[in-house]
């Protein structure tokens, strides 16, 4: 029985790590008053990125951490140029990039198809917790991220920002710097969780990789009300779904695509919760607007 | 231009011939102004007269044309508004620019701050301003939860902890209850104490007089005149702020009017943008064939007071029309013989993508003769165009050119002929020659004259007094949600009515005390 909840727990956990990384990069954005709804492309291209240079000859894993947020940071430094500097629509501007990242990702990995990686980053032993230090890695951000919103100068610039850009501007604040610079991180963030799904989590290349986890941590970011340490919670039972799918998949007449389909409507039926409750209220005020100096 | 002190040291702020032009205006035009440290300078003028832009200018949020800006004798530049704080210029804004969501301290530690809990420093910094001005605030206290006086209060605080040694204050008073108002006094002559000096911009003559050492008026972008106020009355800015020299003919003929009410309002009430009380119980009466003059400051409740009647703003109270109960929605009572001339005329006047035809359409296109059954008779629609364009002058390259291509003075005549296509009892119109050119005011001015022969009545809202003074047959006041009068055109002058719409109560004004007080 405990064995039974450890590791529902254990795959709750995992397959929350890339819904929690991704979920607290577009936390970081949105705070700043950006939407971004490509965080599955981003996504995309960071497993991609991560895969490649992990399995080229001495491939280092650090590296190809680092080579995922490059590529998360690359794509949405499209997102930034567009919705910042031409202030495009954010929402049609990330919509496009979703569907670039996981294009742009399919087609370059396609020699890669089906290609398992020997070096996966190993798990960590944690009083009898199999755990990816990925994990590990997500949970202290989800804190630091807390932290750094409410307790620093720079986290309130940013919240600031987010919420009545002009009040910001008159104070001296650069809006496009901060806001480019929390894009910029948030991609590199998506690209992370990209990285743990084919460093460590599938330790191989598909395509698809990411599955539409990436559009399941743009409604997390609404679900847990923009909050970095609710994402935790957030992230671990959207988890528990994706466990509760995998195990019910096997043994039982329903056919497998409607338990595929399950976290697709749990965010439907999550998110009509959350607007019922009013929970679009804790939206940052100018969130999903350009910011034009004298336009009021 | 009087400037009477003429001060041993280089003024705090001095600005010399500041221009600043907007495609078809000159906002301003060659102004100079100066104010010394420990002074309070009001800036008077009526709305477009160019204070906002002169503030912008001072603020960094425009660059003059020409002219400009001297701190103690230095020329700046100002390029921004957090330039204007470095150089010591701080504006508390008409309309408070703070972070909502967040507490008072946290919108003061905004753009400085320690690196690490930066709202946590900034408590002590606000006891100390608040101990040494009176300026009472809670660091705490969510921006959200304050009232506007409050959230005034902390804009000043953060100016002064900005180190502002110039400290512009927009139309401080129009947010504010009287206690709050008088508050504020006693914090702004502590500041002049302390040898700050203080831009000070209200519509309220007794406020200037109170509160400030000297006025400089402004008017359609010029500095107009300028004078200390001891000694002087609410007579003598009054007549500075309107002035006299613009040309003064009577448009309308004064023929004999129906005394049969068209139009009752009772007890008009309503609440504005943001639920505060727009309309305080309004009550007047309209004839037949007569033309009511409003006047009064922008936001005192004339825009309330015309959306309400066009079926746009909910009220309570009682309205008929002919007798009849003036209920419905914007069409149902277009259709009982309501015709609204908008004050925006661009967005909410036209449809500024569509054509000219399919402009003037937009009130019946859903009718015969403009369609049949479910389907529009496009022919009819564009013959009845044609009949339109010329009838009213429109001048337009095709009745299929999108609106938005058009002047001002055309777009406004393109609503003229919609409006009064179905003979309408009741003509609300609001600012309808704001911007136009004196050949198209002149052309509205007649159509809407000649309406009145036929037995419309229309209520006419204007900022430009004379234009009141010229079309009216009586003119109201509003001032803080209440009708003042209205008077017969006889019995006001330009400056009495700017005496009323500063606040002035209408018994003071010699030559009003007939008027019928609602």
């Amino acid at each position: 029985m405990d064995n039974v909840f450890v590791e529902a727990l254990v795959r709750a956990l995992a397959v929350g790590t890339p819904l929690l990384l991704a979920s607290l990069g577009a936390i970081l954005n949105e705070r700043g008053g950006v939407v971004n709804l490509g965080v599955e492309g981003m996504m995309a291209v960071g497993a991609l990125a991560a895969f490649a240079v992990a399995v080229a000859p001495g491939g280092n894993l650090w590296v190809a951490v680092l080579a995922a947020m490059a590529a998360g940071a690359l794509l949405a430094s499209l997102h930034a140029f567009a919705t910042v500097t031409l202030r495009a629509n954010q929402f049609v501007s990330g919509l496009a990039l979703a569907l670039l990242g996981t294009g742009a990702a399919g087609l370059l990995g396609k020699r890669y198809e089906g290609a398992p990686l020997f070096n996966k980053v190993p798990d960590w032993n944690l009083a009898g917790f199999v755990i990816s230090p990925f994990t590990v890695f997500a949970l202290l951000l989800a804190a630091a991220l807390a932290f750094y919103l409410n307790s620093t100068r720079s986290g309130l610039t940013l919240r600031s920002v987010g919420e009545n850009p002009a009040a910001a501007d008159v104070l001296g604040v650069n809006v496009g710097r901060v806001r480019y610079a929390a894009v910029l991180a948030g991609g590199a963030l998506a690209g992370i969780a990209g990285a743990f799904l084919t460093l460590s989590y599938r330790a191989s290349w598909a395509d698809n990789t990411t599955a539409g986890l990436g559009w399941i941590a743009v409604a997390l970011v609404i679900f847990v009300g923009w909050r970095p340490l609710r994402a935790i919670l957030g992230a671990l039972f959207f988890g528990v779904l994706y466990y509760l799918q995998f195990r019910l998949q096997g043994n039982s007449p329903i056919p497998t695509e409607v338990f595929s389909a399950m976290p697709f409507v749990l965010v439907l039926v999550v998110l009509a919760l959350a607007g019922l409750r009013g929970q679009q209220g804790d939206a940052p005020a100018g969130l999903g607007r350009a910011y034009v100096r004298g336009e009021r | 231009m009087t400037q009477t002190t003429q001060p041993p040291s280089p003024p705090a702020l001095r600005l010399r011939g500041i221009t600043k032009r907007f495609p078809g205006v000159v906002a301003n035009d060659s102004v100079d102004l100066t104010v010394d440290a420990g002074e309070v300078l009001a800036l008077l003028g009526e709305n477009g007269a160019g204070k906002s832009t002169l503030i912008s200018i001072l603020y960094g949020l425009y660059q003059p044309d020409e002219g400009t800006v001297e701190l103690r004798g230095q020329p700046v530049r100002v390029t921004s508004p957090a330039q204007a704080l470095r150089l010591g210029i701080g504006l508390v804004p008409q309309h408070p620019l703070l972070v909502a969501r967040h507490t008072v301290a946290e919108n003061l530690a905004l753009g400085g701050g320690s690196g690490l809990f930066p709202a946590r420093g900034v408590a002590g910094r606000v006891r100390e301003l608040s101990g040494k001005y009176g300026l009472e605030v809670n660091p705490q206290a969510r921006v959200s939860d304050l009232s506007p006086g409050e959230k005034q209060r902390v804009e000043i605080v953060r100016a002064l902890m900005r180190g502002a040694q110039v400290l512009i204050l927009d139309e401080p008073t129009s947010v504010l209850t009287p206690q709050e108002a008088d508050a504020l006094f006693r914090v702004m002559r502590e500041l002049k104490a302390d040898g700050r000096s203080l831009i000070f911009i209200s519509h309220k003559l007794d406020e200037v007089l109170a509160v400030a050492d000297r006025v400089t008026v402004l008017r359609r972008g010029k500095v107009v005149g300028g004078r200390n106020t001891a000694g002087a009355t609410r007579e003598d800015l009054a007549e500075m702020m309107v002035g006299r020299s613009v040309d003064f003919t009577r448009k309308r003929t004064d023929s004999a009017k129906s005394e049969t009410p068209l139009l009752t309002v009772r007890n008009l009430t309503a609440l504005g943008a943001r639920g505060l009380p727009a309309l305080r119980g309004v009550s007047f009466d309209l004839h037949e064939g007569e033309v009511l003059g409003v006047a009064g400051i922008a936001g005192n409740g004339q825009s309330e007071l015309v959306e309400v009647l066009a079926g746009l703003h909910a009220s309570a109270g009682e309205l008929t029309l002919a007798g009849q109960l003036l209920t419905g929605n914007a069409e149902e009572r277009f259709r009982g013989g309501v015709a609204h001339i908008p004050e925006d005329r661009i967005h909410s006047g036209t449809v500024p993508t569509m054509t000219v035809a399919e402009n003037l359409a937009l009130r019946d296109y859903a009718r015969a003769p403009l369609a049949r059954g479910l389907a529009r008779d496009l022919a009819a629609t564009d013959t009845r165009a044609r009949q339109d364009v010329e009838h009213y002058a429109v001048a337009t390259p095709s009745i299929h050119t999108p609106s938005r291509l058009l002047s001002g003075g055309n777009i406004q005549k393109l609503i003229l002929a919609r409006e009064l296509n179905g003979s309408p009892k009741l003509i609300l119109a609001v600012h309808p020659t704001y911007g136009l050119d004196i050949g198209a005011t002149d052309q509205v001015h007649r159509v809407l004259l000649e309406r009145t022969e036929g037995g419309a009545g229309v209520l006419l809202v204007s900022e430009d007094l004379d234009e009141l003074l010229s079309l009216s047959d009586r003119i109201g006041v509003m001032v803080g949600g209440e009708l003042r009068g209205p008077f017969p055109v006889a019995e006001v002058t330009r400056e009495s009515l700017g005496m009323i719409m500063g606040g002035a109560h209408p018994t003071v004004v010699a030559g009003a005390d007939q008027g019928v007080v609602a």
